[in-house]
């Protein structure tokens, strides 16, 4: 057994984390960043902060992830980064020419309080950002939340930097897509373009973290959101905030300096989120959703009616990021399965509060968890007292899958082991379709490798 | 290749403060004049990095490998999840129910109000629960960044904890991440405690003739289960491997060996130091990457115990294990012949695994490691010359004195004889020596060094990590990741040596490179009637 000490028996554990469902903010900052074109990420702090980062971003996406690091020694923690930044700062755009550096901060610069937009004024007074070139930079502390905050936290700077307010409106609504995959944002741009709907994106990694081979290895992809696009952002006529951990602060953001009015929607997945994001946008601007879409949902509705039969009733565990977690738990709802045992390591009260609200009666009965020790540990615990049909999750948990022989469909962050996250997407009609195969293939295929030869069936 | 254009290739874009500092760590070798080359410094900010963190060397290698240690990161989660299961240690436990933690991540997760009230209190619930539930022998603390500066000292919980559970050894490293100027300074820090606290605490001793103890091999893709069937077949004793493969009690009784073999030099030359000097155990380097070299360390430990039937039956394994590594190397070199490579890795890989391309008939062209000293590149000769900086200061160096009960007069009088024969005993040659002459050599290599030297020099094949990897890739040149092997391997003894021809064979002759161009990327416009006709217009989306 890969996880031979884990036992059934659950006690309360008030100080030791085991299996984590979350990592911490600066990898959040970091990825969020990559979703600007020509954004360079900068971890103010020591270099294995950096390094981890980057490691796990490149595990992820298989994919260059470049990334500035303080490179803090014993003396910079004593005496504060404010030189280590400064030299960065002028090596970062003398070496590799970013239009911008976004800085996050880590638990070492956190703690010994130094004051980055402080240090940042001073580089721009002493010339150490060439004119036309952009900092922002994010407070990120590790102690704090988790991945998702620190996403969260550099989408805020992101919107409170570069949206212009202007006395006029555009025509284009702003879509915070949250924290989802490149693949995702993809998806949610061409749902746009199907509706016509002119909109600026931010962050967007598409183009950035599933870059083609081209047999050249450009620094600065060509995706990403643009500065004059995130400058027009601040014009736009509504801000659609997908995810409220991931996104919420940013549309604040750009509510409070530009004015612009948001609406805090749940991120795309399965049917029901899907429906009511892109009745939204048609009730916001006015273009209707088009037959090309409607045919895209019937689809979806089309291969649950089909194959109903081996969704019914399942019962599932699930652990990630909450933005994900709850409409994923709609969507299987939707299907007749039941989330039975769900974790995410990212605090915050709204996640059991809307938990309850899509779970009704089952809330009572499953075993729903988020923040401090609401860890993999537990959740694999919760297994063995009630076993599942399925899992979902991130790689992780294909130990206790493996131990259990339990069908596991990845799905969240990180996917170290399986290609596909960057390229199809969960979000949309088109997501559901996805999620769908992957977990009728995951189930049918233990069904087709533990039955008895005389059940072994050729039409499923 | 003149220094002057390496200079210009790669340097020249630099700001003068950095460039100046820079210059000092590239070189062209000679391996008849060693130069002294600048390593082991702090990475200038802001340059792009290859290195890690105190921590990362600490817990992530040299304890990480270690199956049955409860190994507790004190901190905020990061540091704990990015070190969870991704270095690749293979272990296997003696039997189903024996103890394995490897698959496990163990944290505090620290929160704010830790970071103003401190984190001990936490820390101490955290073994406490540890310990309730899964009763190891042994739990470690880690320390990470915040934790040295709130000051929590965690070796005063770990003592405390000790002694209140009698039988759990507990036991704490200060190894914050800014510590030091890269992984290295936390090897060192492991070092230290893994001797301080475990070292010579089990004198219970088997009866085999011949027992070696190998140090900086982490199994990392399984080197250490061929290394230890090797050393089976030649009927040589492992008394513990450091640490792949491995468990706590191996390290317990480490001390009865009578020699050790360091493999990865930068990494665990320390431990090997501090037995010498307090057990009298002596020891030698060896390189089990390549079949020349595997053969060479084997054929090290019959002369060490100079016992005719251990040294015959080495020339056997030898004699039979080549077969099979010169079949192999007929049959892929053909493939491989005159291709060219570049290695920038490690504290021990980027020497060895040259050697196996030199098997292959490929040359190195450059190579330099991430977090190594000037020893790993110079030779230990220059240990007395090298000086000790303030980040160097901070890392403890414990006083070690002779343990006279168990102290073994008679292996270092062996040792004696053999060195008057010319064995050679703590000494590494480094890796300028063995590399050709005109070949570059650049230390803790920034992205952009590596993105001109690619351009540049074109090799068949570079060997870095993952951080590396896809960049690398892009322009169109194969990456073997030398940490995790590409979740390949193993690479070590002479099964690994014929794992690691055919792989480069594979990454070499691809025809995957080949597909990289569109056919239309050549053709400049597409048949005139419809370039500019009405179907052009619509495409775009």
């Amino acid at each position: 057994m890969l996880l031979r000490h884990t036992p059934k028996e659950i006690k309360d554990r008030k100080a030791l984390t085991i299996n984590p469902a979350k990592t911490c903010q600066p990898i959040g900052a970091m990825y969020a960043a990559l979703g600007i074109h020509g954004c360079l990420p900068h971890s103010h702090g020591s270099q294995g902060c950096c390094s981890y980062h980057r490691s796990t971003l490149t595990r992820h996406y298989k994919e260059p992830v470049m990334a500035g690091t303080s490179s803090f020694t014993e003396g910079a923690s004593v005496f504060g980064g404010q030189s280590n930044l400064l030299q960065s700062f002028s090596n970062l755009f003398a070496i590799y020419d970013p239009d911008i550096v976004a800085v996050h901060t880590t638990c070492l610069s956190e703690t010994i309080g130094d004051d980055v937009s402080q240090i940042t004024q001073k580089a721009i007074d002493e010339g150490k950002i060439p004119a036309g070139k952009h900092v922002i930079y994010a407070s990120t502390p590790s102690y704090v939340g988790s991945h998702v905050t620190g996403f969260s936290n550099m989408c805020a700077s992101i919107a409170k930097y570069f949206p212009e307010k202007q006395d006029y409106e555009l025509d284009q609504v702003n879509i915070l897509p949250g924290w989802v995959e490149p693949s995702d944002m993809r998806e949610i741009k061409r749902l746009m373009s199907e509706m016509h709907v002119p909109f600026v994106m931010f962050p967007d990694t598409s183009g950035v973290l599933d870059a083609p081979q081209t047999g050249f290895h450009q620094f600065y992809p060509k995706g990403g959101a643009s500065v004059p696009d995130l400058k027009r952002s601040g014009a736009s006529s509504f801000t659609f905030a997908l995810g409220k951990f991931s996104s919420e602060a940013a549309g604040e953001e750009l509510r409070k300096k530009c004015d612009v009015p948001y609406e805090v929607m749940e991120v795309p997945i399965g049917i029901n989120a899907t429906d009511r994001f892109l009745m939204k946008v048609s009730e916001v601007t006015g273009c209707p959703v088009p037959e090309s879409i409607n045919d895209e949902r019937g689809r979806v509705v089309d291969i649950i009616t089909d194959m109903q039969q081996y969704l019914h009733g399942k019962k599932v565990a699930l652990f990630g990021d909450p933005d994900i977690l709850i409409p994923l738990t709609e969507f299987l709802l939707a299907m007749d399965m039941k989330p039975v045992h769900i974790v995410s390591g990212t605090p915050g009260k709204y996640f059991m509060e809307r938990m309850k609200e899509i779970m009704g009666d089952d809330f009572e009965t499953g075993n729903v968890k988020n923040g401090p020790r609401a860890d993999m540990f537990l959740l694999h615990q919760w297994i063995r007292n009630e076993p599942v049909d399925l899992i979902i999750g991130n790689t992780y948990g294909k130990y206790i899958a493996r131990d259990e022989n339990i069908p596991f469909v990845r799905m969240g962050f990180p996917i170290l082991d399986r290609i596909g996250h960057s390229y199809f997407p969960v979000v949309g009609y088109a997501g559901a379709m996805r999620i769908l195969d992957k977990m009728l293939g995951a189930i049918m295929d233990q069904m087709d490798r533990e039955a008895p030869e005389e059940k072994f069936e050729l039409v499923m | 290749m003149s220094f002057e254009k390496l200079d210009d290739t790669m340097m020249k874009t630099y700001p003068t403060k950095v460039y100046r500092k820079r210059k000092k760590a590239a070189m062209v070798n000679d391996p008849g004049e060693v130069k002294e080359i600048q390593a082991n410094v702090r990475t200038i900010p802001g340059i792009i990095t290859q290195r890690g963190c105190t921590y990362a060397g600490c817990k992530g290698v040299v304890l990480g490998p270690t199956r049955d240690i409860v190994n507790i990161t004190h901190g905020p989660i990061g540091c704990g999840f990015y070190s969870w299961l991704t270095r690749r240690n293979q272990t296997r436990p003696e039997n189903e129910t024996a103890e394995n933690f490897m698959t496990y991540c163990f944290s505090t997760d620290m929160q704010d109000s830790n970071i103003v009230f401190g984190g001990e209190t936490l820390l101490k619930d955290a073994i406490q629960e540890a310990y309730d539930l899964f009763h190891p022998k042994a739990i470690a603390i880690f320390s990470t960044c915040p934790v040295g500066l709130i000051g929590d000292d965690v070796h005063a919980v770990a003592r405390e904890m000790k002694a209140k559970f009698g039988d759990c050894n507990v036991f704490g490293f200060s190894c914050e991440g800014y510590k030091g100027v890269s992984q290295s300074a936390g090897h060192h820090i492991a070092n230290n405690q893994i001797f301080k606290h475990v070292i010579g605490s089990d004198d219970s001793r088997s009866d085999s003739k011949f027992r070696v103890n190998l140090l900086g091999e982490y199994n990392i893709g399984g080197d250490a289960f061929v290394l230890e069937e090797l050393f089976e077949k030649c009927g040589i004793e492992l008394v513990a491997t450091f640490s792949g493969n491995s468990s706590i009690d191996h390290f317990a009784n480490a001390h009865t060996a009578d020699l050790n073999l360091i493999m990865c030099h930068r990494s665990i030359n320390y431990v090997a130091e501090m037995m010498e000097v307090k057990f009298g155990i002596p020891w030698t380097k060896v390189n089990f990457i390549g079949a020349g070299q595997s053969a060479k360390s084997l054929r090290k430990v019959g002369a060490y115990f100079e016992d005719p039937r251990l040294i015959a039956r080495i020339e056997e394994v030898i004699a039979e294990e080549m077969l099979k590594t010169d079949e192999a190397a007929a049959e892929y070199r053909p493939g491989t012949e005159g291709k060219t490579a570049m290695l920038f890795v490690g504290g021990s890989r980027a020497h060895h695994y040259q050697d196996l391309f030199a098997e292959l008939g490929m040359k190195t062209l450059a190579a330099g490691y991430e977090f190594a000293h000037r020893d790993d590149y110079e030779g230990r000769r220059v240990l007395p010359s090298i000086k000790v900086d303030a980040d160097s200061r901070n890392i403890e160096e414990l006083h070690i004195e002779k343990d006279p009960g168990r102290y073994s007069q008679a292996l270092q009088d062996r040792k004696a004889a053999l060195m008057e024969k010319g064995m050679e005993f703590s000494d590494y040659e480094g890796m300028m020596a063995q590399m050709e002459k005109g070949a570059l050599v650049i230390d803790d290599i920034s992205h952009y060094e590596m993105e001109k030297l690619v351009e540049v020099y074109k090799p068949d094949v570079f060997c870095a990590g993952i951080k590396e990897k896809y960049a690398v890739q892009k322009m169109g040149i194969p990456l073997k990741q030398l940490h995790s092997y590409d979740y390949g391997g193993p690479y070590a003894g002479f099964d690994g040596a014929v794992n690691f021809y055919k792989e480069i064979e594979r990454m070499v002759n691809t025809n995957v490179w080949g597909l990289i161009k569109a056919p239309w990327s050549n053709q400049s416009a597409m048949s005139a009637k419809y370039a500019g006709g009405k179907h052009a217009v619509a495409s775009h989306t």
